[in-house]
Parts: structure tokens; C-alpha cells; sequence
């Protein structure tokens, strides 16, 4: 028996899907009867086969979807043949769910794409069998289903096929099997049918039976994510995962990476107890010679070909978010077994999943796929996706959410960081604060247009002045008159925009200055981010908090008025949103608070600070 | 043991480790089925030479067959891993039980009501179930790492997109997540599993003389003398097995002669009907598992 073939089928909505996998199910006898009888009620609802029985109904399985005859979710079905076992993700045709099929796809081996021969190839065809490529799905089958309603017609099945084959060639899929299908009767599926007399290719059934998906193993040592340190007592340290490539046993030289500490494998815990070598795909727990510091995150590697660390990678992305991701943000970014933080530097490119042309594109909505370069808060142990699945293949998550808005493969590493050391100068930061008799810090106030901030920042700098300190302000609209005059208001224009303000100030910062940054920022992600950029102590978020009704009704530049009158797009807290601080250092209420007591609260904040500060020194 | 039983099995235990190593309060629940019995078993594995680093759940509705207690009991003393056992001591008192209520809203008040009690009360937010995927159609949907917002609830909205094995376990406080690591087995695989590594199973599986009665066209166990029987009646001894187990009232067992793992496989690989329909709360609703889950029920 052949080991379990793990397929997607995927294709357009209407193609006939559902209809396949309940066929196929239905051939294999692994439709319950007790599975079945629910459906006789349910196939009274309109729009379904009344004549034959609907099969799709066994493998649409949510209530929310069965009422509107679609499929929103990716559904798992089994079945067996006394040849082979199958799991097949059923995955949905909508384009709206095209990341719900990526889903079905990262774990599939082989991919059914169904065209309706009725319709011809459509955009979703095209769509779906990039997106297997770019997952790295090697073989292809061509289902073209519902040949009943053309008659049979040979020619129809083989323009289809004709129409599709420069893909196949330019996507270099190892295997790709055209087959005429009606799932509906049932033709071709189990047994070659006669209304086909023309086709001469295997079934449906018999050639997922019988191929071969073996991937010829990449020319990887051994490799092992470390997922749990299993340390009960003193007397056992054992590091658990599941072997990524190459094999292991007790005596071999392994490197811990990124430490790049090595050891010796003194002995392997595998699942079966008379098995001394564990290979890729087994679940062991390896103990080693020495004592060194090994934490989930790590790879273990062989020693004579360990993997590489490094923290700027060139990557294929698909967006699975509503939310768009957007150079200049940062994200959580899961790799195997380990966490970091990566901010998307650049969108190189957008993949046009119909033609397969680059598109220049500053941020990449729900379904896209995009080339871009991540930059990491620290160098991750990798590898490329076409050498190993397992550790080139990572998502992104929200960093408040929590939610998981994108998926990725390492193409390669980009050696950037390497090359680009950092300039050491004699005179540093601290130097320049002493210099000074300063503390420096960056103050950033946030808050609606009209809010308050420019006042604050004003009177706040003179009040700094006039006690002695170095003072410097960023102001929002005197930066887009100079610096960021290039940018507009777009969501993916105000994360730059705040990148570059976060940038200068830091230098500002570094320079020994106070700075004030009166930015209406309205992202929290980006403000995090700046935050993360300073040391701790030297970053106050300043909520200036006016409620919009109050700042609509002082509106002093009119903006407001203008906005409303739909002259003035992507206008904060009208047609673009603000998200308010959940813990700012300082919240100033200006429907209560004067701009002279708003600003004594932020000395009030500052001075323990600068009075600790100068103990210190 | 098959390479596909092997993956599965690897597969499995990856899962057990990753939802461990990201969890804060994890718990394992055990149902004292089958299944709960294979899952007990990877984590036993997983975490060889100690002892898997969380505690057991059993959610116990007063109304389990007698031997699957003393099943459940043995098992808790033999591997040395904590069992806590929790009941609706409220609807206990009120006099719930499947006889005064039907079973839907049974099944509400003594389980789902009670699993909820139980995971607030200890604050456990990683939860490892024994669910399959080939189980209902509901489940073929699930993913292996089930996000519930607070309160317990599955909204399938929020559900996290699951590409290769990398699952996504954040969340914020009062938030929870389910883990399935038995998702991708099936029935057949349960039971070769259980054959080749000789896992104990409640008895209750394999086939016996058992006093039985007749409700609803199938055969009822009369586990204990509260179960009320109709004027004039007696059960009757049959030759029976269980393919699922859970409250005795509504477990249906079916006529079956196998008495050994082996025969068991044979008779699950010519089954015409699935293993739930051995269940009777699921015929009191169709599509009777999603409203349930978006409770909070297993």
C-alpha cells in the first residue's frame, strides 16, 4: 500500500467541487448511511440536484454555508481504496477565500484543480494553480468536470487543456494529468467510461492511487527545530521536536544554531523503542554530551553542514487579513519553533496571479502575493522554502489582534546586515547628554487634528527652553512641507510617514536633544514600533484627548468642515480611522485641562526622571 | 507499524509539544473513550522519561457506564498524572439528569455548562481534546488549534487561518484555545493504533452479554437500577458492544460478536453507518454538533 496521498482540489465556484470529493467518497463507500439520511431533508432546499443524489451535500459541513450553497472553509475529508489512503482538503472556490485555500494548500502533496467544461478556464484557475506552485505543490491534476453538458465533446476537453499547458510549463510542475469528467454521473471517476471512447488516460481514482509524490529529498544534513526542553530533574535534559531533514544517532556532532555551541547526540529518545536512528518526519527527544544552553527556537543541525542564522530575508508573501500589510509595519513572525519581530522593509512586487507580472504595490491587500524584504529584531536559524518546508515557511501575526494576516516562504537570505556594519563613534549618545546636562527623551504627543498638540508642543518647548534644556519639534504638517512632501494620507503613506518621524528623532535623541513630536499618529502599530526604537525611559506617549466632536467644533484650519463637504479624503477620525492609546505614559484631557496644565503634567513626568538621572551620574 | 501510522503518530506528539511549550495553564481533557485513551498515550510518549506536565480533565455527569469509572480510576493511579474530576453540582441538586430533560438541553446543563465551570475556575487556556476530523461534518472544518473568545465561544469567523504546522496559540486574557491533536486520525486508525501498541480500553468495546432494552429502535444498556424501565419490562442479555461511550442512557450499543482488537478493525472497515450514530443527541438536532460548539461544547 502506498502511504496516504494528501490533495487539495480547488477550482472555481460552480465547478463541481463538492460534488467530486462526495463522489469519490461515494465510490470508495465512505459515505455513512446515517451521514446520508440527514441530507434527504436537506436536499429539499432550493437550488440543489433533485434527480440524482446531491453528493456535495456529505462534505459541506457549516450551517451558515449550507444555507447559502458555498464553502467558506477549508474541510478535511478521508478516504481509503484497498490501494491507497486519502486526506483531501475541500477548499472554496470564492475569490474572496482564495487564503482559505492557500490553507488547504500548505499541506497538501498534490492538487485536483476542477474546471467546469461548460465554462472554460477561468480567472481562478489560473489563480489557484499559481498559488499550489508557489506552495510548492509539484504535481497537477486537471479535472474537467461536467463533459455531460457538452455533450462529450473531445474537442472541448482538449482546447481546455490546450489553453492551459503554457502554465503548467511556466509554473514546472513535475506531473500533470489532464482527465474528462462528469462527478455528477460519475464518469471517468472510478472506472474509465464509455462515453469517453476518445480519452485513452487513466481515471480519476486509479491515478491518485498509483502516482508518486515521493519529493527527492533536498541535500540537507541533519536538522531538528527545538519545540519543548523536557527537564523533569537534574538528571535529564532532553531537547523534543520533530526532525526537519537529514537523519541522527547517538555519537553524531551536532551545532546549536544561532549559538553555534556544539555537542555530541549522547542518546535519542524515539517513538519506538527499539529504533537507535530517527530520520525526517520522526518525533524524538535528543540528549546531549554537554551542558550548553539550548532553548525552544533553536535547530539543532549536524555539525559538518549546520543551518545559517541571519535576520534579513527576501520573501514570498500572501495576505490572509482583511487588514493590509504595509512596508514600514512590523509584525510577529513565527518560524518553525521560534518568535520574532519583522518589519516588512519593502514591497518589492505584487504577483499578478492571473498573467504572473510584477506589480508596484506599497502595501498588499486580502489574497494578494507579494515579494518583499523582512528585516528581524534578531538573526533566526532558516532555511529556504525549496530546500526545506519546514524551516522556510512562516506567518505573520498582529501584534494586538493576535490575528494571523499573513503567510510566507524565505526565498533567501539577504546579507545586509552583514556587510553594513555599524559606524562606532567616540563620541556617543551619552557624551552628548552629559554635554548638555540632559537628560534626552522624546516626548510624542498623539491625538486628533485640533486636539491640542501643536498648542502643547509650543508652549511645552518654551517652558523646556527657559529652563536650560536643548529642545527640538517635530510638527506633522512642517514635516510634509519638507521631508515627507512626497507622502499623502493613505494607510500605507502614514505608516512612512511615521517611520521616517520615528527615525529622526531618534537621531535627534541620540543627538542629546529633548525632542516633541506632535504627530497625530493614528496607528497604534506604528507607534509601538517607535516606541521599540528608543531605550526604555526614553519614549513618553502623550495621549492629547479631545473628543472628535470637540476638535469637529474647533476645527481652526477649517479641515474638518472640508472633510465633511467631501473635499478632504482619508481625513483622521472622518473617513480614516484613529486608534487611541490603551496605556499612554500621559493622557491630557483639553476639554478640562488647560494647554498650561497639560504641559506642567509632562514636566511633572519628566523631572523624577531627570533628578534620578542625575544621581545616577 | 504502517509509515502512515508513523506520521500520524509524529504528527500528533509535534502537536502535543507545541501547544505545551505555548501554553500558560494547560490541561488534557480525558472522556475515558478511546480516543482520550490513544491521546493519554501520545502525551505519555511525548514526554518519556517524566510524566506528561499537565493534568487530566474528566467532566463527569454522574450517568458514565460504572466500568468506565473504574476504567478511569485504574489509568489516573497507574500514570501518575493528576485527575480532576468536575460536576455540575448545581444542576446535579436540581435533579438534571437524561431521564427529566431531553437530551440537548441535558448535554447543555451537565457537560457543556460544567466544562466551562471547570476551565474558569482553574484558569486553563490551552486545551487538548481527542476530537477527530472524519467524526461529523462540523469537525472535518475544525482546525487543529481552535480559537474560542471569551466565554468559551467557537465563532467560526474567527477562526485562524492554519497553513503547514505552524499554529498561531496567541491570545489575550479570558480568551482560550482548543487543541485537537487527533484531528487527522480516523476510526480505522484509532483502533489499529490501539491494536499494535496495546493501549487498555474500557471493556465496554468489546463485545459481551449485556442487559439491554430497546428505546428508539436501538439497544440501551442497563447499567444500573436507575435507569426506568416500563411496566413489565426486563432487560434482555445481548450480544453487544459499544462503538462510542459516553452517559449510559444515551449510548446505543450495536450486535456485534468482537471480542479482540483484530475483529473490531474487520467490523470498523465494513461499517455502513458512522460511529456516531451511536449517539442519540444526534438526532435531536441536524447539524447538531455547531450550535453545540458555539456554546462551548466540546
Amino acid at each position: 500500500m502506498r502511504e496516504t496521498l494528501r490533495f487539495i482540489t480547488c477550482g472555481s465556484l460552480d465547478d463541481g467541487k463538492s460534488t467530486l470529493i462526495g463522489r469519490l467518497l461515494w465510490e470508495s463507500k465512505q459515505v455513512f448511511q446515517d451521514q446520508l439520511s440527514p441530507l434527504a431533508q436537506d436536499s429539499t432546499h432550493p437550488g440543489t440536484q433533485h434527480e440524482t443524489m446531491d453528493l456535495a451535500l456529505p462534505v459541506d459541513g457549516r450551517q451558515a454555508e449550507r444555507e447559502q450553497s458555498i464553502a467558506i472553509d477549508v474541510a478535511y475529508r478521508f478516504f481509503a481504496t484497498p490501494k491507497r489512503r486519502f486526506v483531501v482538503a475541500d477548499a472554496p472556490g470564492h475569490e474572496q477565500y482564495t487564503h482559505n485555500m492557500a490553507t488547504g494548500a500548505s499541506t497538501s502533496q498534490l492538487a485536483v484543480l476542477v474546471v467546469n467544461a461548460s465554462k472554460g478556464l477561468q480567472t481562478q484557475t489560473h489563480r489557484h494553480a499559481r498559488i499550489v506552485a508557489l506552495l510548492g505543490i509539484r504535481h497537477l491534476v486537471m479535472v474537467v468536470n461536467k463533459m455531460d453538458l457538452v455533450g462529450w465533446e473531445g474537442t472541448v476537453f482538449s482546447q481546455i487543456v490546450e489553453a492551459f499547458q503554457p502554465l503548467v510549463s511556466a509554473l514546472g510542475f513535475e506531473s500533470f494529468q489532464p482527465i474528462p469528467v462528469s462527478a455528477l454521473k460519475g464518469d471517468n471517476i472510478a472506472e474509465r467510461s464509455s462515453a469517453s471512447s476518445w480519452y485513452t488516460g487513466p481515471s480519476l481514482l486509479s491515478y491518485l492511487e498509483e502516482i508518486d509524490v515521493t519529493r527527492v529529498a533536498a541535500d540537507l544534513k541533519f536538522r531538528m527545530p527545538v519545540q519543548w526542553v523536557n527537564r523533569p530533574d537534574q538528571d535529564f535534559r532532553g531537547y523534543c521536536g520533530r526532525i526537519a531533514s537529514g537523519t541522527v544517532r547517538a555519537g553524531d556532532r551536532v551545532r546549536v544554531v544561532p549559538s553555534g555551541v556544539e555537542s555530541t547526540v549522547r542518546s535519542i529518545v524515539t517513538l519506538q523503542e527499539t529504533k537507535h536512528t530517527a530520520s525526517a518526519g520522526d518525533a524524538i527527544t535528543i540528549c546531549l554530551e554537554d551542558e550548553i544552553d539550548v532553548t525552544r527556537g533553536d535547530v539543532i543541525a549536524s555539525a559538518s553542514d549546520p543551518a545559517e542564522a541571519c535576520d534579513q530575508f527576501e520573501a514570498r508573501v500572501l495576505c490572509l487579513s482583511q487588514q493590509e500589510l504595509v512596508a514600514g509595519r512590523s509584525y510577529l513572525f513565527h518560524l518553525h519553533t521560534c518568535q520574532a519581530v519583522a518589519a516588512i522593509t519593502a514591497i518589492k512586487f505584487q504577483v499578478d496571479v492571473r498573467l504572473g507580472t510584477h506589480l508596484a504595490k506599497r502595501s498588499l491587500e486580502l489574497n494578494d502575493i507579494g515579494v518583499v524584504n523582512l528585516s528581524l529584531d534578531r538573526a533566526v536559524p532558516f532555511e529556504a522554502y525549496d530546500r526545506c518546508r519546514r524551516l522556510g515557511s512562516f506567518i505573520l501575526v498582529d501584534r494586538f489582534t493576535n490575528q494571523t494576516v499573513g503567510a510566507g516562504t524565505i526565498n533567501f537570505a539577504l546579507r545586509r546586515a552583514a556587510n553594513i556594519s555599524w559606524q562606532t563613534m567616540d563620541i556617543d549618545k551619552q557624551a552628548r547628554a552629559w554635554q548638555k546636562l540632559q537628560k534626552p527623551v522624546c516626548l510624542w504627543l498623539t491625538g486628533l487634528s485640533a486636539s491640542g498638540k501643536s498648542t502643547i508642543a509650543n508652549l511645552l518647548e518654551k517652558r523646556l527652553f527657559a529652563s536650560g534644556r536643548h529642545t527640538y519639534v517635530l510638527d506633522g504638517d512642517n514635516i510634509r512641507h519638507g521631508l515627507n512632501r512626497d507622502l499623502g494620507f493613505s494607510e500605507a503613506d502614514r505608516v512612512e510617514n511615521i517611520r521616517r518621524v520615528t527615525e529622526v528623532s531618534k537621531l535627534l535623541v541620540d543627538a542629546g536633544l529633548v525632542v516633541i513630536v506632535s504627530f497625530i499618529s493614528p496607528y497604534r502599530a506604528e507607534r509601538e514600533v517607535a516606541r521599540s526604537r528608543f531605550d526604555a525611559g526614553e519614549f513618553l506617549e502623550i495621549f492629547v484627548d479631545a473628543p472628535l466632536e470637540e476638535c469637529e467644533r474647533r476645527d481652526p484650519k477649517g479641515l474638518y468642515a472640508k472633510a465633511r463637504r467631501g473635499e478632504l479624503a482619508n481625513f483622521t477620525g472622518i473617513d480614516s480611522k484613529y486608534e487611541a492609546p490603551e496605556a499612554p505614559d500621559i493622557r491630557l484631557e483639553t476639554v478640562v485641562l488647560s494647554a498650561e496644565e497639560c504641559v506642567d503634567r509632562i514636566l511633572l513626568a519628566l523631572d523624577p526622571r531627570s533628578s534620578h538621572h542625575a544621581k545616577m551620574d | 507499524m504502517s509509515n502512515d501510522l508513523a506520521n500520524l503518530e509524529a504528527e500528533s506528539i509535534e502537536i502535543i509539544w507545541e501547544a505545551i511549550a505555548l501554553a500558560n495553564q494547560p490541561v488534557m481533557m480525558y472522556s475515558i473513550g478511546k480516543d482520550s485513551s490513544v491521546m493519554l498515550h501520545l502525551a505519555r510518549k511525548a514526554f518519556r522519561p517524566a510524566a506528561p506536565p499537565f493534568p487530566l480533565l474528566h467532566i463527569d455527569t454522574t450517568w458514565k457506564f460504572r466500568e468506565m469509572i473504574a476504567f478511569r480510576d485504574r489509568i489516573a493511579a497507574e500514570s501518575g498524572i493528576q485527575l480532576l474530576v468536575h460536576t455540575n453540582q448545581k444542576r446535579l441538586a436540581e435533579g438534571v439528569s437524561p431521564f427529566t430533560y431531553d437530551s440537548e438541553r441535558y448535554t447543555t446543563m451537565m457537560k457543556t455548562e460544567a466544562l466551562k465551570e471547570a476551565l474558569d475556575t482553574r484558569g486553563f487556556d490551552m486545551i487538548l481534546g481527542g476530537a477527530r476530523r472524519d467524526e461529523e461534518k462540523s469537525r472535518a472544518k475544525d482546525r487543529i488549534f481552535s480559537f474560542r473568545s471569551a466565554g468559551h465561544r467557537q465563532d467560526p469567523k474567527l477562526q485562524r487561518p492554519e497553513l503547514w504546522n505552524l499554529y498561531n496559540a496567541r491570545i489575550h486574557p479570558g480568551e482560550t484555545i482548543r487543541v485537537f491533536p487527533l484531528s487527522n486520525w480516523t476510526e480505522l486508525d484509532i483502533w489499529q493504533y490501539i491494536g499494535l501498541e496495546n493501549i487498555p480500553v474500557v471493556p465496554l468495546y468489546f463485545a459481551a452479554p449485556r442487559p439491554v432494552v430497546t428505546r428508539s429502535g436501538q439497544w440501551i444498556m442497563v447499567d444500573d437500577d436507575r435507569f426506568p424501565l416500563n411496566p413489565g419490562e426486563t432487560p434482555e442479555m445481548r450480544m453487544v458492544r459499544f462503538r462510542t461511550l459516553g452517559c449510559y442512557p444515551l449510548s446505543a450499543a450495536i450486535d456485534s460478536t468482537a471480542t479482540k482488537v483484530s475483529e473490531i478493525i474487520h467490523e470498523t472497515q465494513n461499517a455502513r453507518t458512522s460511529e456516531r450514530e451511536g449517539r442519540l443527541i444526534h438526532f435531536d438536532q441536524t447539524a447538531f454538533m455547531e450550535p453545540k460548539k458555539k456554546e462551548g461544547y466540546f
